[in-house]
């Protein structure tokens, strides 16, 4: 059954594949004869090539000509809607969504034989990497995190690709598209099913490969592809510490197999590692350096910046990726990881504090993003804050409850905005919207359905898993745990603004569309609102429903072994024993936040204007983002390509050329010359003396340490 | 285990092809389609052997097999010839990518077809026999060798400045081996002996070991090429046929490597840990160093020769970690970047044969007439980036692994090379693959023809195989491996021990 549920998304995605590629060939045959049949003017190097093949392909050559003429006839209809789409799409869209709904049913029969009924699984697929005494397989570890996992990833993925029928159906390039998602889809389920730190790492860049390609979507705009690279670069910084985590496991316990890993841990709490010249505990360092990989996939503060730009690409994306699933893969991998951190306290300290201030900085952002997608994506920002908060403080059931439920609303809130974007032409700003209730009535209530769980409104998914991270983060009785519980419950009041603020800018007041636009308006098609209203009952009842298994009195038995609390880790029982206005406060910060927001949106929509321009320094740094992007372009994107550069230019150039095979043949021409130059001392040779001194340095510093 | 000379057979037969050739006469189309058929088949059925030799491979022993071996030049040097579990990947390798560069110079390659092909096939023979020799002035003479139809095809068929790359490309090469020849002279006035296997039982002392090491490591630093002598590597690709870079990268790259793990660690293993800290820093600064500058460059040629660069930083770095993981993790870096640098090379091939360009500015957009060309090299793209399910992953993984088990300093600045890698080499394909095709000069582009999916489909298949199944490569390889480390930690060790003493 396992085997199902991972591959069916695979040969999804590789159909899919197949079909996308074949239509394009249809589209685009290859070149017939020689290729270089043109251009015989550019030639260069090659001056002799033109006596032969030529002449005797001129025909073909010829005929290639013609060929380029069509294309360029096809060009012109590519800049607008009429772009033929591609060949079987619809075949394409049958395929994977058909087969994901096979694994998402797959996935909850799964969730029940593994989560209720304790039957965890151990699935060896095949040998991956032996070498010395490093060895890992391709192998599936099913407990009752998996099952959660596999739940999660599975329904949101199957109804996007549902969804995703309705909002693509103008796409020329469906085929590709459904390959994508499925390809998505299969490395998020290695990386959930994994058993050890190299296949969770392979789904990781899985994931994050097809993230880039579907960002990169419509890579006709350059703002995609630049978001689609930015996106892959900054989690290859997270990567970074990952990598370096893995072979810190390996070092430490000898094996990346969780089952020894998990097995040794405790006997490895009391270890040093030396890395970087100092004996650090072992298991904080490796905690640390797997939790910047988490930062990186889950757009913590300061590896965030990629998130909000991820919005280029199609909202089902949105949905799915960058919000209920792989966004969500930093917080699983903490937890999968729980028998490690629960050894290092210095590491979950670290984890609740990122948390918390991701979770207070992406709310204050959020308040003033007028893109309708940028403010879900740093409210995902800061709800994945939140469960950072929660893992950090020990509870690491309730971090992953917020992710199950979070995954719904959030799921909900994309899709909703979807449909609002759909209705309106591909319009995303929230300031050329306003009065959509009456037109998009279904829509309009799937939205308030999403932000009611998102804000927490009593008995709603969020309410139960919201209000039991900022209970945690108060009953941890430690500093940073505190800190945690005043950010989240602060957070809890700027999310009830800004989501509100955005079903008041999009749906109520005054429309500030254009006529044109709002005659236009329409209700989406069924088959995107089926998977709203499924998504919506999730939103409402997916808490109530699961409290009692993923935070409640069942918990022990419903986790069993997935989640390694130490003894003395009693998180749980004392979140239940926190004072009355502690379990209030998220509810009043939520009607405070809703009071706002009316009062700025509804009652008096001019305040926001008077208060931009009295505040304007506020409100420029929180329009920008904290000034995050300009930070990074002046301190690392300018620096490397200077750097660049530079070593190219001077370094390989000047120095490196110039002293050798250059200047070998310069100095044999003219000595005097040479005389003449190291009289002048040219700014290089000391450079290059500099850099052969560095080296030595280095040398030596590692001899010494060794 | 075979009782037919098949090392002999192998290194040979591409010179039959060039009988053929010789044999050739005249300029005419029937001539040079008999040419390049002749070149083809001699390189196919070359590779067929070499399937053989894997078949009959002994995964399980670690010295040397199928050797042969002849008396030569009156009985002090020998003609000797076997492999092991390091060569015969290589070997392997050699022979799998020939066939692929005589198709990519099928058309692009009009003038003096026949002794394009002769050259490509004596280049064959002295390759194979760079990885079967067991016999130092042997290996010499094809490593050397291997020198000359290589500047013949960079200075002959190359790029505008042709010349300049060929003689840069001599110049390196020749002061690097000219240490190395010294060395030979020396390790047979000492040991009196050049076959190597006896060398490799052969204890040289300390002190002499330091000198071998440095007068190998020039030659074989030129070859990886490793920092600061790297500089003719880009030269050389921008100027070299689409076919010489392929077997530049593929494989003339690899005999640095494959010098480094058949001389330097077995027969001096105490310099060989003396002197790894400054192997480690050269190869962290090459990763970091021509990763930053592939950054910046506007050939697409050059960005994928610097970035070799940087790939081979992984290897040297792997080799000197001394242990398992580090070693069999460069043989495999070395074997994937032979397929995936190769393959990449090719792909540079199939735009220039179109637009007799590889400024990166002169393209973009190509993915909206060149589909299946946008795929096959997302593909080699994302291999050359490390990610995991491609072959290029294995390699940097292990030998990343490898470094931190000996200095987690070096594994974090090579670490940092992942990073680096993504931003080049994402640029590349952004710049090159997506956007809005608005050049009028790309309006008539084709995509792949079929001898060219005939050409990348296997070299994707392959990539991807080997990502997801190494196996093939880490087990051929692992009891040489073994055997070779055994032998240089025991005499690291005793050597330590008399020290003590």
């Amino acid at each position: 059954m396992y085997h199902l549920i991972v591959f069916l998304p695979l040969i999804g995605a590789i159909l899919a594949g197949i079909i996308a590629l074949a239509g394009a060939r249809q589209r685009h045959p290859g070149a017939v004869g020689p290729v270089d049949a043109f251009h015989s003017d550019h030639h260069g190097g090659h001056a002799a090539h033109a006596d032969h093949g030529h002449s005797a392909h001129g025909q073909e050559a010829h005929g290639h000509d013609d060929h380029g003429h069509d294309h360029a006839h096809d060009d012109h209809h590519d800049h607008g809607p009429v772009e033929p789409p591609a060949a079987n799409s619809r075949l394409a869209e049958l395929i994977t969504t058909g087969l994901l709904i096979v694994s998402a049913l797959l996935s909850w029969v799964a969730f029940f034989d593994v989560a209720w009924s304790g039957n965890d699984a151990h699935v060896t697929v095949m040998r991956w990497v032996t070498a010395g005494t490093l060895h890992f397989d391709w192998a599936f570890r099913i407990d009752t995190l998996t099952a959660v996992m596999l739940v999660v990833v599975n329904s949101v993925s199957a109804l996007v690709h549902l969804y995703s029928i309705g909002y693509m159906h103008e796409d020329p390039h469906r085929p590709r598209f459904f390959g994508y998602l499925s390809l998505f889809t299969f490395a998020m389920l290695m990386l959930v099913t994994s058993d050890n730190l190299v296949q969770l790492f392979f789904g990781w860049e899985g994931v994050g490969l097809a993230s880039y390609l579907l960002i990169g979507f419509w890579y006709k705009k350059p703002s995609a592809c630049a978001a689609a690279i930015k996106a892959f670069v900054v989690n290859r910084v997270g990567d970074f510490g990952f990598a370096l985590g893995i072979f810190a496991c390996f070092v430490i316990f000898g094996s990346v197999e969780f089952e020894t890993i998990f097995a040794s841990a405790p006997g490895a709490a009391e270890k040093t590692i030396n890395f970087l010249g100092h004996d650090w505990p072992a298991l904080t360092v490796t905690c640390l350096l797997l939790f910047m990989g988490a930062m990186g996939k889950s757009a913590q503060l300061g590896l965030h910046t990629w998130l909000p730009d991820a919005m280029e690409g199609p909202t089902p994306v949105s949905a799915l990726i960058h919000a209920a699933t792989m966004v969500t893969a930093g917080v699983f991998l903490v937890a999968r990881m729980s028998p490690l951190f629960e050894h290092s306290h210095t590491a979950l300290e670290v984890v609740t504090i990122v948390g918390a201030m991701t979770a207070i900085f992406a709310a204050t952002v959020g308040l003033v993003q007028n893109d309708i997608k940028r403010v879900i994506a740093y409210s995902t920002c800061s709800q994945l804050g939140y469960m950072f908060v929660a893992l950090g403080v020990g509870a690491y059931g309730v971090g992953i409850f917020h992710l199950f439920t979070h995954a719904f609303f959030k799921a909900l809130l994309f899709l909703g905005s979807g449909s609002v974007i759909h209705a309106m032409h591909h319009e995303q700003d929230m300031r050329k919207m306003g009065g959509l209730r009456r037109l998009i009535p279904v829509t309009y209530w799937m939205m308030v359905i999403g932000t009611l769980a998102l804000t927490g409104f009593p008995l709603t998914a969020g309410y139960f898993s919201k209000d039991a991270v900022i209970e945690a983060a108060y009953a941890a009785h430690s500093g940073p745990g505190l800190f945690g519980f005043w950010m989240t419950v602060l957070a809890a009041l700027l999310t009830s603004f800004y989501s509100w603020r955005l079903i008041f800018m999009t749906f109520h007041g005054a429309p500030r569309a254009s006529l044109e636009t709002m005659s236009h308006v329409h209700e989406s098609p069924k088959v995107m609102l089926v998977p709203l209203l499924v998504l919506s009952l999730g939103a409402l009842f997916a808490g109530l429903a699961f409290k009692g298994d993923f935070i409640g009195h069942h918990e022990k038995e419903f986790w069993a072994e997935a989640l390694f609390r130490s003894e003395h880790n009693e998180i749980i029982h004392h979140m239940h024993e926190v004072p009355a206005w502690v379990v209030y406060s998220p509810f009043v910060m939520m009607v405070i936040g809703f009071a706002l927001a009316w009062l700025f949106y509804i009652r008096k929509p001019h305040l926001p204007a008077k208060l931009a321009e009295s505040q304007r320094l506020l409100y420029a740094f929180l329009l920008n983002k904290w000034y995050f992007d300009e930070l990074y372009e002046v301190v690392f994107v300018r620096p490397a390509k200077w750097i660049g550069r530079f070593l190219w230019k001077t370094g390989d150039g000047r120095i490196i050329d110039g002293l050798g095979p250059d200047g070998i043949s310069a100095r044999v021409v003219d000595v005097t010359n040479r005389v003449v130059r190291l009289q002048t001392g040219y700014v290089y040779h000391y450079a290059f003396a500099m850099l052969i001194g560095v080296a030595a340095i280095f040398t030596w510093f590692m001899v010494r340490g060794l | 285990m075979t009782d037919w000379p098949i090392l002999s057979l192998l290194t040979f037969l591409p010179l039959v092809g060039v009988l053929f050739l010789l044999a050739i006469r005249g300029d005419d189309e029937f001539s040079l389609k008999n040419i390049r058929h002749i070149a083809l088949w001699t390189t196919v059925v070359n590779f067929v052997f070499s399937c053989v030799l894997w078949a009959k491979f002994d995964h399980a022993a670690a010295g040397f097999q199928f050797v042969e071996q002849a008396e030569w030049l009156g009985g002090a040097i020998n003609y000797r010839m076997g492999v092991d579990g390091i060569s015969t990947p290589f070997i392997i390798l050699t022979a799998f990518l020939m066939p692929f560069c005589i198709l990519a110079s099928w058309n692009s390659i009009t003038h003096r077809v026949k002794e394009y092909m002769i050259a490509f096939l004596v280049l064959e023979t002295l390759m194979i026999g760079v990885f079967c020799a067991l016999d130092l002035v042997l290996f010499y003479l094809f490593f050397e060798g291997g020198l000359i139809p290589m500047f013949l095809i960079i200075g002959i068929w190359g790029g505008k400045r042709r010349v300049y790359a060929s003689f840069k490309f001599f110049l390196y090469t020749l002061l690097g081996s000219l240490l190395m020849l010294v060395g030979i002279l020396a390790m047979y006035g000492t040991a009196g002996t050049t076959d190597i296997q006896a060398l490799l039982q052969y204890k040289f002392p300390a002190g002499m070991q330091t000198w071998l090491w440095l007068g190998f490591f020039a030659s074989f630093a030129v070859k990886m090429p490793m920092w600061p002598v790297h500089t003719w590597l880009p030269d050389a690709h921008v100027e070299a046929p689409t076919a010489g870079s392929v077997i530049l990268a593929g494989i003339l790259l690899k005999m640095g490597g494959y010098g480094f793990l058949r001389f330097s660690l077995p027969m001096f293993p105490l310099a060989s840990e003396q002197f790894a800290p400054l192997v480690f820093t050269l190869s962290v600064v090459a990763i970091i160093y021509t990763s930053l500058v592939a950054l910046m460059q506007e050939d697409i040629k050059k960005l994928i020769a610097y970035s070799s660069v940087a790939h081979m930083g992984f290897v040297t770095m792997g080799i000197f970690t001394l242990n398992a993981q580090g070693v069999q993790g460069a043989v495999f870096q070395m074997v994937s970047h032979g397929i995936v640098s190769g393959a990449l090379f090719l792909c540079v091939g199939v735009v220039y044969d179109r637009m007799h360009t590889r400024e990166i500015a002169a393209f973009g957009g190509l993915v909206n007439r060149m589909p299946w060309y946008a795929a096959a090299f997302l593909v080699f793209t994302m291999a050359n980036v490390g990610l995991p399910g491609t072959s290029g992953f294995v390699g940097e993984f292990l030998t990343l692994m490898g470094a931190f088990k000996a200095n987690t300093w070096v594994a974090f600045f090579a670490t940092t090379g992942v990073i680096l890698s993504a931003g080049y080499a994402l640029w590349l394909y952004r710049k090159v693959v997506f956007g809005e095709m608005t050049k009028p000069s790309l309006e008539g582009i084709a995509d792949l023809n079929r001898r060219e999916i005939a050409i990348l489909v296997p070299l994707v298949l392959l990539t991807v195989l080997f990502g997801v199944w190494p196996a093939p490569i880490l087990d051929m390889s692992a009891a040489s491996v073994d055997g070779i480390l055994n032998t240089a930690t025991a005499a690291i060790e005793a050597a330590g021990k008399t020290a003590a003493r």
